[in-house]
């Protein structure tokens, strides 16, 4: 048998992401906040507040983006927070240290990991939205759809592994992931819709990552636009802040449970 | 030829600011020995293994293992050292057949899954996920995944605290498994029975020092101390009535007589030969060597 590490540093991620993404899948409370909260907010928001049609465009197709940004940010920050400030205390992050296993895999892996729970839940968002609502988009724009979930994705698990190293004990990590987040939903277009939210709380939320992700995947929805679908000015914040959460975890993200010191 | 030590330690020293948990230690681990690492908590035990282990920094001396380095202990390097921690769970949502499979895939030339799984004795839970392992089998779990890279050296950190005696026992003759496969075992443990059983030899380190080094049998001078012979006389027998010769080797006044000797047999002869002319029986007559617990109170007793 030839093992992943043997076949290359390649492999090896591969090898990790698989076991980290059937880890997610195998824990309800994951697959719940990732892969079903999204589908539910849409389902629930739509019979709330309607699906008619608003400036030429329907009320759902407003939400989808949106909700598919609070899907990325679940299946890459909380539950990538959740899963590592875990395994950190549990020991497990240690043991795996303990192997020959590179921690850059790990990082890789697990972040591949979550790309790929990113991808599921938009695709799910997009299908249900298309054959339920029948929320239409631009069909040149699915490329630039795809980017931005990979590049908010990934930004979003650099942040996560920034954020556990704030966070010191299991328990705490899932209020804290929500104490950050739920504030940024409100303010960025998540939950509400941009025009109902004051300019200035507009201005506060166009510093924070969370609206840029929102907007980015907005861009394919609106039929004025024409390209892919890449908005460079809001990857552009949302690669700013990848930057800084990669130079923090670099300093001090840590393997070892944060009792054992 | 003398081989190599697999652990080679001098001058090991590890400072927290002011606290010296290390203080100076010296230590060499042979090829294919069970070596026991004894001491209270909070003595830098942990510590040590951790520096061994290559997870902590060290504040000067010489530390090799396998040759290495630990703190620049590289990928083929850890290829060839396998850890049981003392505190790491198992994956919870992972069977224990797929827990061996994600680590195996880690190593380049690992043990056979199912043969690995068979040592630890867990051929009956391949399929139990470890969220429904018991304490113990979750240990044995751990011993599995420290073994299925094939080291050469294991390091095991109190590989059965918190065990019930049956399991203990189970994980004993694992560990003396290790000894058949001609691995290197680096065992710490509180438990002076575990270290008895399982060890060639036994380190003790109290206050950042060794203390005592030694085989079990000899360790702190236990060969030469004295044996305690106990009984208890019948009521209407008092000590005074003792023969001459073993009424000086009384020690303490209260409970059952207790006398100390460095030779226990002629004493037991004299004594049992007295009984018989006397017709006393003594039921509860208990004659012990010091145990390895009185040897290593004794060493620890002095260190901060």
């Amino acid at each position: 048998m030839t093992t992943a590490a043997a076949r290359g540093p390649f492999f090896l991620v591969l090898h990790q992401a698989r076991y980290d993404l059937l880890a997610v899948i195998r824990n309800r409370q994951a697959r719940f906040f990732t892969l079903i909260l999204p589908v539910l907010f849409l389902l629930i928001f739509v019979g709330i507040f309607g699906n008619h049609v608003v400036h030429g465009v329907k009320l759902s197709t407003t939400y989808v983006p949106g909700l598919s940004a609070l899907g990325v940010i679940s299946a890459s920050f909380i539950n990538l927070v959740i899963s590592i400030t875990v395994q950190r205390e549990e020991g497990i992050l240690k043991r795996r240290r303990a192997t020959p296993v590179p921690a850059w895999v790990l990082i890789a892996g697990r972040t591949l990991a979550s790309v790929v729970m990113s991808l599921a839940v938009v695709t799910v968002l997009l299908t249900v939205g298309r054959f339920v609502f029948g929320v239409t988009l631009r069909n040149a724009a699915l490329p630039g759809i795809a980017f931005t979930v990979v590049v908010g994705s990934i930004a979003f698990c650099v942040l996560g592994y920034a954020l556990s190293t704030a966070i010191h004990s299991e328990d705490a990590a899932q209020p804290m992931v929500q104490a950050v987040m739920l504030p940024l939903y409100f303010i960025s277009g998540i939950f509400i819709a941009n025009s109902n939210i004051p300019r200035w709380l507009q201005h506060v939320a166009s510093v924070f990552p969370v609206q840029h992700l929102a907007n980015g995947l907005q861009n394919a929805y609106d039929p004025t636009q024409t390209g892919v679908g890449i908005v460079w000015t809001d990857i552009g914040v949302i690669a700013i802040w990848a930057a800084v959460g990669l130079a923090v975890a670099l300093r001090r993200f840590s393997w070892l449970p944060s009792t054992a010191s | 030829m003398r081989a190599e030590p697999v652990v080679s330690i001098r001058g090991l020293r590890k400072s927290y600011g002011p606290v010296e948990a290390v203080a100076g230690i010296d230590l060499e681990i042979r090829r294919g020995e069970i070596f026991a690492f004894l001491g209270p908590n909070g003595a830098g035990k942990t510590t040590t293994v951790e520096i061994l282990e290559g997870f902590r920094d060290r504040t000067s001396g010489e530390v090799s293992v396998l040759g290495v380095d630990p703190a620049r202990g590289d990928t083929a390097w850890r290829n060839r050292v396998g850890a049981v921690l003392q505190e790491s769970s198992a994956e919870p949502g992972f069977t224990v057949r797929e827990c061996l499979q994600l680590y195996a895939g880690y190593y380049l030339a690992p043990r056979d899954i199912d043969e690995t799984i068979a040592l630890v004795g867990l051929g009956e839970k391949v399929d139990t996920k470890g969220a429904q392992l018991s304490g113990g089998q979750r240990r044995r779990l751990d011993v599995a995944l420290a073994l299925i890279g094939d080291p050469e050296l294991i390091f095991l950190d109190e590989p059965t605290t918190g065990f019930d005696p049956s399991a203990r026992r189970t994980a004993w003759d694992v560990i003396d498994g290790l000894r058949a496969l001609g691995k290197t075992v680096f065992l710490t443990t509180h438990y002076m029975d575990e270290a008895e059983h399982l060890a060639d030899r036994i380190a003790v380190i109290a206050g950042g020092r060794i203390v005592a080094e030694g085989t079990p049998g000899t360790l702190g001078g236990r060969d030469s101390m004295a044996t305690t012979i106990r009984f208890t006389l019948p009521p209407e027998v008092a000590t005074a009535e003792l023969p001459a010769e073993l009424r000086g080797l009384l020690a303490g006044e209260d409970g059952p007589v207790t006398l100390t000797t460095h030779t226990p047999l002629v004493h037991v002869h004299a004594l049992s030969t007295w009984a018989l002319e006397r017709g006393i029986d003594l039921p509860d007559l208990d004659v012990r060597r010091p145990a390895l617990e009185d040897v290593y109170l004794e060493l620890t007793k002095a260190a901060p």
